[in-house]
């Protein structure tokens, strides 16, 4: 690892150069693959039939007339794919198809294969299926109610997926002891990822059973490792490919059913399969924002240093399991930060329901509690007539700190975070004292960056990286990352630019790929940069190493005082003893054969010293900070609220592209405006209502607001050159930033969201005059 | 009934078959092969599928491609000239207005069509032409500086090239 600076502006050549993305050209032409732009002969279109039952017992399925239409090659229902599997290995209850029962609407039932798009559509209306219709359930309530019909049988007679608890302190003795108590209830909705590029598969088998599949993935590795249990084949006879990917946030964390389909028609068939979604069916297999109720309680003391939390929630998970007992655990472990909080209580419940099942989404398992606790915050500072920036301050953690649940942040500019935001927005200038309708709002967070331990259990490295070198083909890098669009791509090959000091032109990015790319997890908790850049680092150093071995003997010089820049390895004190960089990579090759390097990355295990509870998720080798300030207008005569301007500082340590790390923070920040105020997958009936981009509104450029970034100093040591995560963080203190705007605004506080403009409208008129 | 149409694009006569209910979007991306096109919706909600023809921005996915014949269509690949960028397509590349890129194309052909118009926009401008045209990755400040930059460099002998 290059020594970590102890003066601003260390010196990088490459690194934190806000640097064009090469993958953006082809972008801009639209000569970028995504899987449903490929094709390949033969091939053949895959279409699913969808319950229309939010919840039935499925008595029978009659494929006769579907499989007799001409053009149709196969079809397949449950029962012939019946290998349960989940992202979470240990519980698995989802399959490819439904097998007997369908759990909500638009749960797959069959698939069929065919020649055209068509034909696949007309064949799955030939598909006649026979339900026994059950009761269904939109709310963890009704779901919990006595005598309800447990939605997966293995539940013995209730619908309870998991109920989690943690106590760390003693959170009574802390509250009957605070100066001051709040207690509230907030509920959140229910939000898809919306990602542009509907998932999309392509499977092909060749000759001795071998599966290739091209999709539209996050999770290369555990799409494979599920391919092979569903499938029933090895994994060393599947190649998963990731073309380029059209976002996913989340969304795109779990295997699919277009996938699994995909594969097993391809295998029947002999021929290759590609199914895509529509954009219906995109919300329909969403793994969206779970909608929690939370019961809080928070204690200060008389100087507004927090006390204790106490924490309860109801988690609507929808119809299966998903990542949803890591989402309940990440949310426990949100409450220990940024906050220094001694005392801290969680207890979680999450339950099925009848609708499309709720995952992971950017920021999974934070963006709830911070809306409750940050707007929290702000109450409790007004009340004790204090700024709730300096409250927050107070309370701030800083590097070396460690919480309750034995979580160790490494590194911390939080404090940092919060003063840059306030000074640039005028916050303490502004609050307070603008005209009734106008307001300003702050609110900090965390995430973190990376996750310590693997959804199964393995000791192996979570990333690792090849470096190949070669005067023809330049410098290759490896590595199992997978780019959704956020540029990890481009992370990787700055990294290793600067490390073999040459210019990033120079480095090729190979990622994503099983077949060639060594071992990653894949793209979710915030982990690439720090785990993958960690492995591409280690790898370009061997590779530094094995090149000063040469260049050491030719320039007389020992290796140790060697380093390599701007294309050369040249000794440190005497810059003139230096030889081109590929020079040294020729004379290496002739003398030794090929020039390669490998580096892994494993987390730093925190022990758990008997304070761990609930399977130790939540631990992270570093966590990002940032502070929001948001400034709104709320239109008194039609309620709706309107962002006019974002202010951020963010902690992502140092930035490796800061191109990159803008345009995380921006998209995070109009994403979580949308989730405040008019995103939700409303259910009525027995199914979500508004399944396509025109009632699920996202929002659009003219929703935007003028949006203000600032990346504050940082450098975590420990790091790949400093860096953090950024993707997920900035989305944390949006909703509550927005929503203490419009306390400002206003005089009221909304405990429920989105804040559309019939709730806004409600309150000021139940708004005593004052 | 299929008929034969015939579809000029990117200055490219082309003759196709088609059924009267296909959509110029699945035309443009399947039978011409021309994938720039995106499908984010299938619905007209997302701008994905924008395409310009006879130099208006049109959704694809809502256009009969039977209704067609005889026009000239542009799409995304139809923007960059003997090798080198249009002024839209190498100001997103430089401004970072490009993230997973799917939204891109359709968004650089309304951009394209709204300079035609508007040369130098204001970002209001912006917001009110565009808002058609869905991003859920970039924030849209991005997309909203490189239109500007684009826009100023039509006048101002083009914005640098970029080299990647
Ligand atoms: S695909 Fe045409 S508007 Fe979305
Ligand atoms: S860059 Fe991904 S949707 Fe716009």
């Amino acid at each position: 690892m290059k020594e970590a600076p102890n003066v601003s502006g260390f010196d990088f050549s490459v690194i934190g150069k806000g640097l064009p993305r090469k993958d953006a050209w082809e972008k801009a032409t639209g000569a970028a693959q995504y899987t449903d732009d490929l094709k390949l002969p033969r091939m053949l279109v895959g279409k699913i039939k969808r319950s229309p039952h939010a919840h039935a017992r499925i008595l029978s399925i009659d494929t006769k007339k579907a499989k007799a239409l001409p053009g149709v090659k196969a079809v397949l229902v449950g029962s012939e794919a019946p290998n349960l599997y989940g992202i979470m290995p240990q519980t698995p209850t989802e399959s490819a198809l439904s097998i007997d029962k369908v759990r909500f609407v638009g749960e797959g039932v069959a698939a069929v294969a065919a020649v055209d798009e068509d034909t696949a559509s007309e064949a799955l209306e030939l598909i006649n299926v026979e339900y026994e219709p059950l009761p269904a359930y939109l709310t963890p309530e009704e779901a919990l109610e006595d005598g309800a019909v447990p939605i997966h049988e293995d539940k013995k007679g209730n619908n309870i997926i998991y109920e989690g608890k943690q106590s760390f302190g003693d959170v009574d003795q802390a509250l009957s002891r605070s100066a001051y108590v709040l207690e509230k209830n907030f509920y959140t909705q229910c939000v898809n990822h919306a990602f542009m590029e509907p998932h999309s598969a392509l499977a092909r088998f060749d000759e001795g059973e071998r599966l290739t599949l091209w999709s539209s993935s996050q999770i290369p590795h555990y799409l494979h490792r599920t391919l092979s249990l569903v499938l029933g084949i090895p994994m060393q006879r599947i190649r998963v490919i990731l073309p380029t990917i059209g976002g996913g946030f989340g969304g795109k964390g779990e295997v699919a059913s277009n996938e699994l389909c995909a594969a097993f028609l391809a295998r029947r068939t002999g021929r290759p399969v590609k199914i895509t979604f529509e954009r219906e069916e995109v919300f329909f297999t969403n793994k969206g924002r779970h909608p929690m109720r939370m019961h809080i309680k928070v204690g200060v003391d008389e100087n507004g240093i927090l006390q204790a939390i106490d924490f309860d929630t109801l988690m609507d998970g929808g119809a299966y399991l998903g990542w949803g007992v890591v989402v309940m655990f990440y949310c426990a472990a949100m409450l220990h930060l940024p906050y220094k909080v001694p005392n801290v209580r969680f207890h979680g419940m999450r339950v099925y329901t009848n609708k499309p099942t709720c995952g992971a989404m950017r920021g999974l398992g934070g963006v709830q509690p911070r809306f409750a606790l940050e707007t929290m915050l702000d109450e409790i500072a007004l009340k004790l007539d204090m700024s709730p920036y300096e409250l927050k301050r107070k309370n701030a953690v800083e590097s070396g700190h460690t919480t309750a649940l034995n979580n160790y942040v490494r590194h911390s500019e939080y404090k940092k975070c919060l003063d840059n935001v306030v000074k640039r927005s005028g916050y303490l200038e502004k609050r307070g004292k603008l005209p009734f309708g106008k307001g300003i709002g702050l609110a900090g967070a965390h995430y973190s960056s990376g996750t310590s331990y693997t959804l199964y259990l393995a000791y192996k490295p979570h990333s690792s990286a090849l470096i190949r070198v070669d005067t023809e083909s330049g410098v290759s890098v490896y590595c199992g990352a997978a780019d959704i669009g956020q540029g990890s791509d481009m992370v990787m090959g700055m990294i290793a630019a600067e490390t073999l000091g040459v210019p990033y032109s120079d480095v090729q990015v190979y990622s994503g790929d099983t077949g060639i790319t060594p071992f990653d997890l894949g793209t979710f908790s915030s982990r690439v940069t720090v785990a993958c850049g960690h492995a591409v680092e280690e790898a370009a150093l061997e590779i530094n190493k094995k090149l000063f071995g040469v260049a050491a003997v030719s320039l007389g010089v020992q290796g140790e005082q060697l380093t390599s820049q701007n294309g050369k390895i040249l000794s440190q004190f005497e810059q003139k003893k230096s030889m081109d960089f590929w020079e040294a990579v020729g004379k290496y090759i002739s003398a030794s054969g090929p020039l390669t390097a490998t580096g892994h990355y494993t987390p730093p295990r925190r022990s758990a010293s008997g304070k761990v509870q609930g399977g130790n998720i939540g631990h992270a080798p570093t966590y990002g900070f940032t502070a929001q300030v948001a400034e709104v207008e709320v239109d008194i005569e039609t309620g709706e609220v309107r962002v006019m301007k974002v202010t951020e500082s963010g902690d992502c340590g140092q930035a490796i592209n800061p191109i990159s790390v803008e345009g995380q923070v921006e998209g995070s920040i109009v994403m979580g405006m949308g989730q405040a105020l008019f995103e939700e997958m409303v259910a009525e009936g027995d199914r979500v209502i508004n399944p396509n981009l025109h009632e699920y509104r996202i929002p659009t450029i003219a929703d935007m607001p003028e949006i203000d970034t600032e990346i504050v100093e940082s450098y975590d040591p420990e790091s790949p050159y400093g860096a953090k995560e950024c993707g997920e963080g900035p989305i944390q203190p949006v909703i509550p930033a927005i929503l203490n705007a419009i306390y400002d605004a206003i005089g009221v506080r909304f405990n429920e969201l989105p804040v559309t403009p019939e709730k806004v409208l409600a309150a000021l008129h139940e708004r005593p005059a004052s | 009934m299929k008929q034969v149409i015939e579809l000029i694009i990117n200055g490219e006569p082309s003759e196709v078959i088609v059924r009267p209910n296909e959509l110029l979007v699945d035309v443009i991306r399947d039978k011409i092969g021309l994938t720039g096109t995106k499908k984010g919706c299938g619905a007209g909600d997302c701008g994905a599928c924008t395409v310009l023809m006879e130099g208006k921005p049109i959704l694809s996915c809502l256009t009969l491609a039977i209704s067609c014949q005889g026009k000239h269509i542009e799409t995304i690949e139809g923007l960059a000239k003997d090798g080198t960028l249009h002024p839209l397509q190498q100001t997103f590349v430089k401004k970072g207005a490009i993230q997973c890129g799917y939204c891109t194309p359709g968004m650089i052909l309304s951009a394209k069509a709204l300079l035609r118009k508007t040369p130098d926009p204001d970002p209001e401008d912006i917001r009110y032409e565009m808002a058609g045209n869905l991003c859920r990755c970039t924030g849209y400040k991005k997309i909203i500086e490189a239109i500007i930059e684009a826009g100023q460099g039509a006048h101002e002998g083009g914005p640098e090239r970029v080299r990647i």
